[in-house]
């Protein structure tokens, strides 16, 4: 039986690391410099491996692992890059292409972009699929801030920043499938909303452009999320 | 071609273009129409989307002129703001819309019409072109890319970005002028200037061998429209409207942008995408005008720097009213020396290199309209939005439009002119070409062979009959 203390051995592609039995072979990972690309993990927000980024292989497994959730054993063997993962890396990107309407070039987060830096390290330079083109609105009730689900790739950011670290949890997921959406309260227009306490954590770890200040102009959308990490080891501290 | 859809709204065009000519029973041209066969719909696809995207998505409209629908749209956003930006936002806009004023008129004139100047309307059309051009007279194509790429280079260092300038935003401008950018466009522009002046010279000298084309290039009365300064000045940025009759006689003046509706309506054909604006008191088809460099030059009582000036004075001598279309390339060779001018005064304005340079406010207004003076004439954007400050109606009346009426004379005028058989010639499709790119259309925004317009032209007899057909591709 392992405790959450021991320190336990693996190889990540090829190299020897060691990590504490209750970290996840992405924190291992970042803890030794290897990079694994990741979209809805966000540092001091609980993980949820719903993107699927993240994937990894363990040797002896046929199945893929999303790394922000699986914890390391000992004498685990993993590997990060592989053509088969680079293969549905991207797919996985393309598909959040299609799937809304991310046109990057009028888009207040260009050039500071999840979503963006995502296609360029996978040399997403065309979509294969065809693009779903769905006709979605953009909430502007809010006196501050937009959210505009043609941008939204339901990463849920928003929904664990408010929830764990405002403790408002004003947003969740409404509908099912590709119905699927970001709503404030009962699905209320965000501005109608008691909850929210505009605290604009949610437009801050927004990934994309979904979440953004009312006013900016394209490309001006600049996300600042060093308060996370400040403010879980403040907290943390006082603890 | 001529199909009867009635698009509403009629949106944004740019590329191609068809022409068909009406023949009569004795072979003698009746009718010729020019048609635009795209629809671009960038009234509808901003609806719902956030006002202060809008300069960003607008600016697509065109990728020769961004920044002229740039301006324009942020006009309309510090209107619906309801904002005075700082002057020195102000002064960047106009120094930006300047440099797109320079490297479009130059990629006009040398990249498009020169050819047709320096080898004549009838060469082989292997060689009417820049390539030609670069190997018949290397410095005047040269001179043609440097000034091009002057102007492109204004737009990069204040605007952010050669194409689609991202600091021209709602409220002024994201970035103010450093001294270092300033003092980089103010070296290099004596050279612009001299390239400008030495292009004009050239130009004159080659207009005597042109008096036909000056007189059947579109050498009709129309009425002149364009923006004009308190004064009367020729003004590209802000200013107010300015009405002429073809003698010169002034028809409206000081006319407020925000009331364009009143006096500019807008008529619709069945055979082409693109709308026809007229004269409203006059009504339609009557009450055509024509816009750009060649109304701004006749509607405005001076240019306000001096070498600009003194070529406009030499122009107008000409006539009192310059009505060919033909003359359109001089003005924006005359153009092009006014804005070269105008941003070098700019520069040396120590306000422009004020810090101070965005206004900032959520929506105050629903309603806003910005016009401004695109290379190709007076642009005019005009948003309505929510009480959230979403999209909820945009009408966009661009350069080309304006001109849309006098465009379609002027092919009549050129076929009838010119076309004299049931057989079409090199010389003519290319004369018919040429009086289109007279008045420098959006439509060669997609010019895929460089000196050439996609262009087809249909030779139609009495019965509607297709006698012949030339198409270059």
């Amino acid at each position: 039986m392992t405790t959450p203390s021991q320190v336990l051995t693996l190889k990540i592609d090829g190299q020897d690391v060691t990590g504490r039995a209750d970290e996840t072979i992405l924190q291992v990972a970042r803890e030794n410099g290897i990079h694994i690309p990741t979209l809805c993990f966000l540092d001091s927000l609980s993980p949820l491996g719903a993107c699927r980024l993240c994937l990894v292989e363990i040797k002896g497994s046929p199945r893929l692992f999303a790394a922000c959730v699986t914890y390391i054993a000992e004498g685990m063997e993993v590997l990060t890059k592989s053509d088969r993962l680079n293969k549905y890396r991207r797919m996985i990107v393309e598909l959040l292409f299609a799937e809304r309407n991310h046109i990057c070039s009028i888009c207040v987060a260009n050039g500071h972009c999840d979503l963006q830096d995502l296609a360029r390290e996978m040399g997403v330079t065309y979509v294969d699929f065809p693009y779903r083109y769905p006709r979605l609105g953009v909430d502007a009730s809010h006196e501050r801030f937009g959210l505009d689900h043609n941008r939204c790739v339901l990463c849920m950011r928003c929904v664990r920043v408010c929830g764990e670290v405002e403790g408002a949890h004003t947003w969740d997921v409404a509908g099912r499938g590709i119905e699927a959406h970001v709503s404030a309260d009962l699905d209320f227009p965000w501005g109608d909303s008691d909850t929210c306490t505009s605290c604009g954590k949610c437009v801050q770890v927004c990934p994309t452009g979904a979440l953004f200040k009312k006013g900016v102009a394209a490309a001006e959308m600049v996300k600042h999320r060093s308060f996370l990490v400040r403010l879980t080891a403040m907290r943390e501290e006082a603890e | 071609m001529a199909q009867t859809i009635v698009i509403d709204p009629v949106t944004r065009i740019e590329g191609h273009s068809r022409i068909t000519i009406f023949l009569d029973e004795h072979g003698e041209v009746r009718d010729a129409q020019f048609h635009v066969t795209q629809l671009r719909g960038f009234e509808k696809m901003c609806e719902g989307r956030p006002f202060s995207e809008m300069p960003a998505l607008m600016a697509r409209i065109c990728g020769i002129c961004p920044v002229s629908h740039l301006v324009a749209s942020a006009k309309a956003c510090d209107a619906l703001m309801a904002v005075q930006i700082p002057t020195a936002g102000a002064n960047l806009r106009r120094i930006v819309n300047l440099g797109q004023l320079v490297q479009s008129h130059a990629l006009a004139f040398f990249h498009l019409a020169a050819p047709d100047f320096l080898m004549g309307m009838d060469a082989d059309p292997a060689q009417r072109n820049i390539v030609g051009m670069l190997a018949a007279r290397p410095e005047l194509a040269r001179d043609g890319v440097r000034l091009r790429q002057f102007g492109q280079q204004i737009i990069e260092w204040i605007g952010g970005k050669r194409i689609h300038p991202p600091n021209i935003v709602p409220g002024g401008m994201s970035q103010p002028l450093t001294a270092e950018t300033r003092d980089r466009i103010l070296d290099e522009l004596p050279a612009a200037l001299t390239i400008a002046e030495r292009t004009l010279a050239w130009f004159r000298e080659q207009t005597a061998r042109f008096a036909e084309e000056v007189r059947h290039f579109g050498s009709f009365p129309t009425m002149f429209l364009g923006l004009v300064g308190p004064d009367g000045e020729i003004e590209h940025y802000d200013g107010r409207l300015r009405i002429i009759s073809s003698e010169g006689a002034v028809i409206g003046d000081q006319l407020h942008p925000r009331d364009y509706q009143d006096y500019i309506g807008e008529a619709v054909e069945p055979y082409s995408y693109l709308k026809f604006p007229y004269y409203k008191p006059l009504g339609y088809p009557v009450g055509a005008y024509r816009v750009g460099p060649l109304a701004r030059l006749n509607l405005a009582a001076r240019c306000g720097t001096p070498k600009a000036d003194r070529a406009r004075a030499i122009f107008r001598q000409k006539e009192g009213v310059l009505r060919s279309s033909f003359y359109y390339h001089e003005a924006r060779l005359i153009e092009i020396l006014y804005g070269l001018e105008k941003i070098q005064q700019l520069l040396e304005d120590p306000a422009t290199s004020d810090e101070h340079v965005r206004a900032f406010a959520g929506p105050n207004s629903q309603e806003g309209v910005g016009v401004s003076e695109a290379p190709r004439g007076t642009l005019i954007h005009h948003y309505k939005i929510d009480d959230d400050g979403l999209m909820v109606w945009a009408n966009l009346i661009i350069a080309t439009g304006h001109n849309n009426l006098a465009m379609n004379q002027s092919v009549q005028q050129v076929a009838k002119h010119f076309v004299k058989s049931q057989a079409l010639t090199e010389g003519m499709l290319n004369r018919v070409e040429a009086v289109i790119r007279a008045y420098d259309p959006c439509l060669s925004c997609s010019t895929h062979a460089v000196g050439q317009m996609r262009l087809a032209i249909d030779l139609r007899g009495p019965d509607g009959e297709l006698l012949d057909s030339v198409k270059r591709e």
